[in-house]
C-alpha cells in the first residue's frame, strides 16, 4: 500500500515539524519546523483528495504564513534569539497536552462513524458549494481580513515623534 | 489508511499546539503553536469529508470549512503580527511572562 507509506511520511514530517517548534531554542528554527508541519499538512490533504485545499495550504502557509512569522522575528530583533526559555510551569503544559490527547483518542476509539470509499470534492464543485451556498459567509470572511489588514497597519504605523515609536 | 489515521495525528497535533501555547514564553512561538492547532482542526475536517459516508454536498461543507479556517487563521495572524511589533516597540519585550499591563 504505497499511499499508507506515503501517509506515514507525511505524518513524520507533521509531528517532527510540530515538535521541532515547540521544543527548539532558536527561533529561526521553530520558524522552519512551522514550514515543514504545512509542507507536510499539505501530503495529508493530497491524500485525502483535496487538491485545492493542498494547493492552497502550500500558497498560503508555505509562502505568506512563514514569511510573515520571519518578518515578525527580523523586526523584534530579539536578543534572546538562539535562547528560548521555557515558562516554569512547563510540565504542568505537557501533562495538560497529553491528557488532551488521551482525551481526544479515547474519544475517536469510542465513536464509530461509517466509513464509505475515500473520496474527494472536485474544483468545480468546490467553487459552485463555496460561491452558491456559501456566497455570505464568502463576503463577509474577506469583511474579516479587510477589517483586520487595515486594523494591523494602524496599529503598526508611526503616527509621530511622541508615539512611542 | 483509514480515518482513524487522520484523526489521531491531529489530536497528536493539536496537542503539541497546546503544548507550545502553554510552555513557551515567546510571544512569536506562541502564535507558531496556535497555528499547529488550527492546521490539527483542518487535517481532522479534510479527513472526515474524505472517508465518512456522506452526500456530495455534506463532503464540500468540510472542505468549505477549512477554506474559511484559513482564511480566518490569516486574519489572526496579521493581528498578533501587530500586536507582537507594537509591545516589542512599546516594551522591548515579546515574552508572554512580562507582558503584565493588565494584571491588577
Amino acid at each position: 500500500m504505497a499511499s499508507v507509506v506515503f501517509f506515514y511520511l507525511a505524518a513524520a514530517l507533521v509531528l517532527g515539524g510540530g515538535v521541532g517548534v515547540v521544543t527548539s531554542r532558536n527561533i529561526v528554527y521553530a520558524a522552519f519546523g512551522l514550514l515543514a508541519t504545512m509542507m507536510g499538512v499539505a501530503a495529508l490533504f493530497l491524500l485525502a483528495f483535496a487538491e485545492f485545499l493542498a494547493l492552497v495550504q502550500v500558497l498560503i502557509y508555505g509562502g505568506a504564513v512563514v514569511i510573515v512569522i520571519i518578518f515578525a522575528l527580523m523586526l523584534t530583533r530579539l536578543d534572546d534569539f538562539r535562547h528560548l526559555t521555557d515558562h516554569r510551569g512547563w510540565p504542568i503544559a505537557g501533562a495538560a497536552a497529553l491528557a488532551v490527547f488521551g482525551l481526544i483518542v479515547a474519544a475517536t476509539i469510542g465513536t464509530s462513524v461509517r466509513t464509505g470509499p475515500r473520496t474527494g470534492v472536485g474544483f468545480a464543485e468546490l467553487g459552485e458549494t463555496l460561491f452558491l451556498d456559501w456566497a455570505v459567509p464568502f463576503e463577509m470572511a474577506s469583511l474579516v481580513l479587510l477589517i483586520a489588514l487595515i486594523g494591523a497597519i494602524i496599529m503598526v504605523r508611526r503616527s509621530g515623534p511622541g508615539d512611542g515609536g | 489508511m483509514e480515518l482513524a489515521h487522520f484523526q489521531i495525528l491531529a489530536a497528536a497535533l493539536f496537542a503539541i499546539g497546546l503544548y507550545g501555547v502553554l510552555a513557551r514564553r515567546s510571544a512569536v512561538v506562541i502564535l507558531m503553536s496556535i497555528e499547529l492547532m488550527l492546521s490539527a482542526v483542518n487535517i481532522n475536517l479534510i479527513g472526515y469529508a474524505a472517508f465518512v459516508d456522506l452526500t456530495e454536498a455534506q463532503r464540500a461543507l468540510g472542505h468549505v470549512l477549512v477554506v474559511f479556517v484559513i482564511t480566518v487563521a490569516a486574519a489572526e495572524l496579521a493581528l498578533a503580527v501587530a500586536i507582537i511589533l507594537r509591545l516589542y516597540r512599546n516594551r522591548s519585550t515579546v515574552n508572554a511572562d512580562e507582558i503584565n499591563i493588565m494584571s491588577g
